[in-house]
């Protein structure tokens, strides 16, 4: 029963895990909360939604989906980094909540409020390991972000954008002095951070069979609490986060009932940032600092 | 008056009273976004307050304002340890308890929400909000004021004048959390009915976001966004949901051409140079 409960948990906050990544790269690279995540992991799902019920092959939806993700990322960087050189530093946070409730409106006015039901083209099928029932479905999406994230992190270690990402998070100023072009990289942040939300948006709406237009807010919220328990700009760290997150929420609901858990889950975030004021763990990409 | 104006009048009033109680901490630096849940702890104190003891809901909502302000107080101390985005995720996470635990607490309905008995009129609360504001012009005008508008300005030179920077950012931290309870007490006893989910983070960020684009360097920055945004939508009526989609809209226009949000010094200075000194004549 109790293996059962971790393991109900990993699965959820394996989720949580991609959401928090997404989060805590542009934390990590620009110092920058960027809001409109939610917007982009709900625009994926229901995109995936309309497009399987539209008859479109799974095959086809999902990549599309992840393009709608970076194309929709790329959009909110034109629109709100440019403006925050200079001005106040909340100005880049304001505009993606702005872009968060453009992007859910926008949903609402074509599709409506409704909760939608995703028709799969398989069963869910579940495997049994010894008592322990684990859903498919959410394993392949746990190997598939701890996979991508792993693509991540030698993208950062090995390659040239990843050396001037990693320049970028430790001081941008001293960065540009010595020839990374802050421009050309800091797209790459979105169009990254924005593949990785679109991904956990599908693969939430393709595991819970279901989509609607806040099915982001719910999960980002977790998702920067993953973050900061995970230390921002730590993308292992994230990682962690969102499967603690994932066992404190079924943990929660197993022993004190489902309507507790924004306590423990909250509660907790709140607890780590009162004893330690700057999150749990270091950053991996810069000094960490916000 | 008409009913649908008296509603509209209420809303605006609620709003610029909620305008307000973010504005103080953002003028000390810190990005409240738990304002929703102190006005949840306001609007469930005094609703408490009139439901089970009987009290009068004007007196039920001033006690709402002060246990609001003494629960601001409280965590202040810990929450202002934090810094920048830390603080905001903070006050976020601080916002989210609350609602969580009114959620479990069966004494005000829990999660089936909280009928709420006695009832304030509009004209109450217009008087509440132009009390309110006229006590933020006040403080505006006093050494606090000044004081905190220098530690907005620059808080390592306010600090180095001899400025207790922390001593005045506690203060607009509890003062902006005591409003945010008047607001929510407001709310509770007008509308007659409180539910804890209505006091979500989105509320919070929609709270921010009148006072970012009103401007944050005058005291009537806030007025203005929260009248532009409780009034646009009812002159966009029609679909609701376009309505949001033209208030982002603009929201990015207004970051992208007037970052510092539409009422500012400069402006005002403009506008009325013919007057000294020149706050008095938006009046």
């Amino acid at each position: 029963m109790l293996a059962q409960q971790l393991v109900n948990g990993l699965m959820l906050g394996s989720v949580y895990a991609l959401v928090a990544v997404a989060f805590t790269f542009t934390m990590g690279v620009l110092k920058f909360l960027n809001f409109s995540i939610p917007g982009i992991f709900m625009v994926a799902g229901m995109v995936t939604w309309a497009m399987l019920k539209g008859g479109i092959s799974l095959l086809l939806a999902v990549p599309a989906a992840l393009a709608l993700g970076a194309v929709l990322s790329y959009a909110v960087e034109r629109l709100t980094y440019p403006q925050m050189r200079g001005g106040d530093h909340f100005i880049p946070l304001v505009s993606s909540m702005a872009f968060l409730i453009l992007f859910e409106n926008l949903v609402l006015v074509a599709w409506g409020s409704d909760q939608q039901r995703l028709a799969l083209p398989f069963q869910s099928v579940s495997a049994r390991v010894g008592d322990i029932v684990i859903g498919v479905p959410q394993l392949i999406g746990l190997v598939i972000a701890v996979g991508v994230v792993w693509l991540l992190d030698l993208v950062l270690k090995r390659t040239r954008v990843g050396r001037g990402l990693r320049s970028i998070a430790e001081d941008a100023e001293t960065a540009t002095i010595l020839g990374v072009s802050v421009g050309r990289v800091v797209p790459v942040v979105f169009l990254i951070g924005g593949v990785f939300t679109a991904l956990a948006g599908v693969l939430f709406a393709l595991n819970y069979q279901q989509a609607s237009p806040f099915m982001g807010e719910e999960v980002a919220l977790k998702g920067i609490s993953a973050m900061v328990l995970g230390g921002m700009g730590n993308i292992w760290g994230a990682i962690l986060g969102g499967l603690v997150i994932g066992v404190v929420e079924t943990a929660a609901i197993h022993w004190f009932g489902a309507r507790t858990v924004d306590i423990w889950v909250y509660g907790l975030l709140l607890a780590i940032l009162f004893v330690r004021p700057t999150g749990l763990l270091t950053s991996s990409l810069g000094s960490g600092r916000a | 008056m008409s009913g649908y104006l008296e509603g509209v009048l209420v809303l605006l009033a609620i709003n610029v009273v909620l305008a307000y109680a973010a504005f103080l901490p953002i003028v000390a630096g810190q990005l409240n976004l738990g304002v929703a849940g102190f006005m949840a702890t306001g609007a469930y104190v005094s609703a408490y307050l009139t439901n089970a003891h009987g009290w009068l809901p004007v007196p039920a909502a001033l006690a709402a304002t002060v246990l609001t302000a003494a629960l601001g107080l409280v965590v202040a101390f810990p929450i202002l340890r934090t810094r920048g985005i830390y603080l905001a995720l903070a006050t976020f996470a601080f916002g989210q308890v609350v609602v969580a635990i009114i959620l479990n607490l069966n004494v005000v309905g829990g999660a089936s929400g909280y009928p709420v008995r006695a009832y304030i009129g509009f004209p109450v609360i217009a008087v509440a909000a132009v009390l309110v504001f006229v006590a933020i012009y006040c403080l505006f005008h006093t050494r606090f004021g000044i004081s905190v508008t220098a530690v907005s300005d620059d808080e390592l030179v306010a600090d180095q004048m001899g400025l207790s920077v922390r001593w005045l950012q506690t203060a607009a931290f509890t003062i902006g959390s005591a409003v945010a309870g008047l607001a929510g007490a407001l709310h509770a006893h007008h509308f007659s009915y409180i539910e804890a989910q209505y006091f979500n983070v989105l509320l919070s960020i929609y709270i921010v976001l009148y006072v970012l684009l009103g401007g944050t360097q005058t005291i009537y920055g806030p007025l203005l966004g929260a009248a532009v945004f409780t009034l646009l939508p009812e002159v966009l009526r029609g679909s609701a949901q376009w309505r949001y989609v033209i208030f982002a809209g603009l929201i990015l226009a207004l970051m992208t051409w007037r970052p510092q949000g539409v009422v500012t010094r400069s402006l005002l200075r403009r506008l009325f140079e013919w007057r000294r000194p020149p706050a008095e004549a938006a009046t």
